[in-house]
């Protein structure tokens, strides 16, 4: 079932492969939706029927491990949980959304349909495996793509330079996670690459300088990918030359790569160092917290001024894990409040901010700008796209309601009595974040209408058409549905949660 | 002194490609110039037969034949890769070679290049390395210059050029060694050494100095630093057929050479050679990537990534003799880099402009659109030397990373992601043309005449077959173990 919902995708590819690219593009992006529905309503099953499963704490249901390479130990093992489950269902949200909102794509909509499809079959795989080489194919494969996206489908010429550095940085970031994968398979007797077994042999329980070097390789991998201060530099330009759906699907379920690789890989791999360095990892989060609120606070281009806040947002998840490490402060449901909240930060961000760069796509189509001091006044002519961007942005800074609100107070909850300090300093966060989203609502949609007339504007200024909306307002629904409603998801995370904190305290 | 083992039935391999060149060489000065594809032919079977025999012995235990030829898994899988990799290059090369002029000479100059390649491999004893050298070297000089361009010429002459002087600089190391070690076959040579250094006689600086002139040359066949200066000029100048097939088979077996050299001849205790490999290996990957940056021609840009490919083998050479994962690593690498590195050029074969075969990255403007299996195959090819799962490069880096790491040179492993992150950007500078419109000067391009089908084929095969290895590693990794 697990193979299926993830290559499902890239099947569906194979298919339209041989296909003409003269035909129509509705073709090709009606097949992606079609794919992108079937998926999702495989997700829905898996999710109804994982209480059904009865699989224990730390299990894994809908297990698939094939031998692949054996005499190097490395497996093809997928299986999810409730880590994984909320964020493949989230992954396929979000490119049902963006295959909607595709439907206006013109230029040259064949490839760009494939690209997709091979995106989504390697972020569905990457939050089901469950080997580390298998993990470090998806990862890599989703640079791959993403480059090919933005490079072919960005803005302009800057579009290439972008997306060079966004392949050369979170390359370079791979390549770290890799070393730190060879490192905990020489550890582990007998030599293996698999999840499970390194999670259950805990090779490194030592510690050690050993241990240490090994955390550094994966926790640089993955905090370039994530990214936080200071790997972060490839993200504002490779954000504001992607196109929008491009930039949704970074920011809602590539940068969740790297998060999840340190709940997945970093926590219950290395518990020992984990511990000793969950300190460091606190700061960091709390840094980029404070820092991305602040540079976001400063932008005049509204998707880089997103693109920070999802700097922003990730730091959240980073102080929730690193409170989780600090055993000796926290009490044991407190820390698990931490990582829950680390966890439906994830899925809340991946709604929110998808929406929030898919709207931004909207405004570019119409204006051929991000600036925001090009518009003024759209509330009165685009009242719908008005109350979306609204909504979205009230989400995004943490409004009691939405998901983010759930997440963030999980978070602070959580990680309060483990490091106040810190945890006091990132709180401030939330209030750089409201005060920029209330700047940028009022800059964009109040005072007097003004549009850009700069060349190649030459069409009407029109609010949200039906595919648009319909790629969009979903999303936000299930923000909010989260934000009121939260049970349904945190059934199936604090478990999974509670079983991380286990592995990281023993 | 026990019995030699004379069974000339264990080479029949080594046979057939000589037996092909001799009849091709003799059968083509016959044949009208319009029948010489007959010698292609007689050269794809000999590998064909080579690969059969190969692999009907591969089970067979290890021996050592004529006193200073050893059969043994690491021989038998150097001959699978050099043979499949020839066949590639054969296919390859079709389109260039076919009712040439001097058609006949091509084949029978690549069968014996592909023989001293896998003699090198194979040899135990210096002498025999010595002249298995000579025999990959000679028939490539002439490949080089097969084209009779200006630019062919003037890589042949450098490459011999740069061949002489690195030959004559072997020999001089093998008369080293020998007077260090009072002996030039592998066996004897270690026990020599050993005693000497036992017993306080021992002669390290005479014997340092001998291995590193051996390993000059050895370099000089792999590409690597020190004796690197050829590569960019030979693979700018010569075709692109001609330039895949020189920095893809002697190459393979130099390094297997490498290999046994090392861990059959000289003791780690002798002579710190692990550090001295690091650094040719250090020195390779950077060197050769610094160098490519700037690269506009495809095939200097290949050069160069050669130079650096080469870099990453030699890792798993310095830690030979301490992790029992080094030698199936070098195995992998080597035959991942060969199909790789064969099926780029074979794509540089395969696109023409209106003026002739595409030489520069803006040649390759708007491939994508104009031949998008050919791009879909260069793209595979090239993001495979950077070493992208699921290919085999990956595989092949994965393993020499590990190798390298377990045998404590994880500094080395760092360099060496540092040096991978740093290619990729000129295989991007590569890719990046592919997916833009065409420049207005190309116009339509594809009817000039030169189809280039074979060529175009090869390309397709190799990035299949890089990907096929990538996901059913574990097959090939079946036999590359073996390899003590």
């Amino acid at each position: 079932m697990l193979s299926l919902i993830v290559f499902l995708p890239a099947a569906v590819a194979v298919v339209l492969a041989p296909l003409p690219a003269r035909l129509p593009g509705h073709v090709f992006v009606g097949a992606w939706i079609a794919a992108a529905l079937a998926d999702l309503a495989l997700i829905v099953t898996a999710w109804v029927r994982l209480p059904a499963a009865g699989v224990g704490p730390g299990g894994f249901a809908f297990e698939v491990r094939l031998p692949w390479i054996p005499s190097v130990g490395i497996s093809y093992h997928l299986g999810v949980d409730g880590l994984s489950l909320p964020l493949l269902a989230m992954t396929a949200v979000l490119f049902l959304a963006c295959g909607v909102f595709a439907l206006r794509e013109t230029r040259r909509v064949k490839p760009f349909v494939l690209f997709f499809l091979a995106l989504q079959t390697v972020s569905l795989g990457l939050f089901a495996a469950l080997d580390l080489i298998l993990f470090f194919l998806f990862f890599d494969l989703s640079i791959v793509f993403m480059y090919f996206v933005i490079a072919g489908w960005g803005h302009a010429e800057r579009a290439r330079s972008a997306a060079l550095k966004f392949f050369l940085y979170t390359f370079l970031g791979s390549l770290a996670l890799l070393l730190g994968f060879i490192l905990l398979f020489l550890a582990a007797t007998p030599h293996t690459f698999d999840i499970v077994e390194l999670a259950a042999a805990n090779p490194l329980a030592a510690g050690g300088p050993y241990a240490a070097l090994t955390l550094l390789a994966i926790g640089v991998g993955l905090a370039v990918k994530t990214p936080t201060v200071p790997f972060h530099t490839w993200l504002p330009p490779a954000h504001t030359e992607a196109p929008a759906t491009g930039s949704a699907i970074l920011a809602g379920v590539l940068l969740k790569m790297g998060t999840y690789g340190f709940v997945r890989i970093a926590m219950p791999l290395l518990p020992t160092s984990w511990r000793q360095y969950a300190l460091v990892v606190l700061v960091v989060g709390a840094v980029s917290v404070v820092y991305g609120a602040l540079v976001a606070l400063a932008q005049a281009n509204l998707k880089r001024m997103v693109a920070y806040t999802s700097i922003n947002h990730m730091g959240y998840v980073l102080v929730g894990i690193g409170a989780a490490g600090l055993v000796a402060a926290g009490d044991a449901q407190a820390r698990t409040l931490a990582t829950t909240g680390a966890l439906v930060q994830m899925v809340s961000h991946g709604l929110i901010t998808g929406a929030l760069f898919l709207l931004a796509g909207v405004l570019y189509d119409r204006g051929r700008t991000y600036e925001l001091d090009s518009y003024s006044g759209l509330a009165a002519r685009t009242p719908r796209f008005a109350a979306l961007f609204a909504v979205a942005a009230f989400a995004s800074l943490g409004l009691p309601g939405f998901s983010g609100f759930i997440a963030e107070f999980q978070i602070f909850t959580g990680s309060l009595p483990a490091a106040p300090i810190p945890v006091a300093i990132a709180v401030t966060g939330i209030l750089v974040t409201a005060a920029l989203f209330l700047v940028a609502l009022q800059r964009l949609f109040l005072g007097p209408l003004r549009l850009p007339d700069a060349p190649g504007t030459p069409r009407a200024f029109t609010d949200l058409r039906a595919a648009e909306l319909v790629a969009i307002a979903p999303l936000l629904a299930l923000a909010t549905l989260i934000g009121l409603a939260p049970r349904f998801l945190l059934e199936l995370v604090e478990p999974a949660a509670a079983a991380v904190n286990t592995l990281v305290a023993r | 002194m026990e019995m030699m083992n004379e069974d000339p039935g264990a080479l029949i391999p080594e046979l057939a490609l000589l037996g092909a060149a001799v009849l091709g060489l003799l059968a083509g000065s016959w044949l009208p110039r319009r029948r010489q594809w007959l010698i292609a032919a007689l050269a794809g079977l000999a590998f064909v037969a080579g690969i059969v025999a190969t692999a009907l012995a591969y089970t067979r235990p290890a021996e050592t034949v004529f006193g200073s030829y050893a059969i043994d898994p690491t021989t038998n899988a150097t001959r699978l890769i050099v043979l499949v990799a020839t066949l590639l290059a054969v296919g390859a090369s079709v389109d260039a070679a076919r009712g040439q002029r001097r058609e006949t000479e091509y084949w029978v100059l690549l069968l014996l290049g592909a023989l001293g390649s896998v003699l090198m491999a194979g040899a135990t004893d210096l002498l025999l390395l010595f002249a298995a050298f000579l025999l990959a070297s000679i028939p490539l000089y002439a490949l080089v210059g097969w084209s009779a361009t200006s630019t062919g010429t003037e890589g042949a002459m450098k490459y011999y050029l740069s061949g002489a002087f690195a030959g004559v600089t072997m020999i001089t190391g093998v008369t080293l060694l020998n007077a260090a070690g009072r002996g030039t076959a592998y066996v004897p040579l270690r026990e020599n050494l050993t005693a000497a250094a036992a017993g306080g006689r021992s002669m390290p600086a005479l014997a340092a100095v001998g291995l590193v002139a051996v390993l000059a040359g050895l370099a000089f066949k792999a590409g690597a630093v020190p004796a690197q200066f050829w590569v960019p000029d030979v693979s700018d100048g010569a075709p692109a057929p001609v330039a895949g097939i020189v920095t893809t088979i002697p190459k393979i077996g130099a390094l297997v050479a490498v290999y046994r050299l090392l861990t059959q001849a000289i003791p780690e205790h002798a002579i710190d050679w692990p550090l001295i490999v690091a650094i040719l290996a250090a020195a390779s990957m950077s060197l050769g990537n610094l160098a490519a940056f700037l690269q506009t021609s495809v095939q200097r840009l290949l050069g160069y990534s050669a130079i650096s490919q080469v870099g990453y083998v030699l890792m798993a050479a310095a830690v030979a003799a301490r992790t029992p994962q080094a030698g199936p690593a070098l195995l992998l690498y080597l035959a991942a880099y060969a199909i790789t590195n064969l099926g780029a050029f074979a794509v540089a074969a395969a696109v023409t402009t209106p003026e002739g075969p595409a030489r520069t990255v803006n040649d390759y403007r708007g491939l994508a659109r104009r031949r998008p299996v050919l791009a879909g195959a260069l793209v595979v090819c090239l993001l495979g030397l950077v070493g992208t799962p699921p290919t085999a490069v990956f595989l092949g880096k994965l393993a020499v990373f590990t190798a390298a790491v377990d045998g404590g040179m994880a500094w080395l492993t760092v360099l060496a992601i540092v040096n991978t992150v740093a290619s990729l950007f000129y295989y991007l500078r590569w890719i990046a043309p592919l997916f833009t419109t065409p420049a207005p000067t190309a116009g339509p391009s594809e009817n000039h005449g030169l189809r280039r089908r074979w060529a175009s084929g090869v390309a397709v095969v190799a990035a299949l077959t890089t990907l096929i290895i990538g996901v059913g590693a574990q097959a090939l990794l079946g036999l590359l173990t073996t390899v003590p």
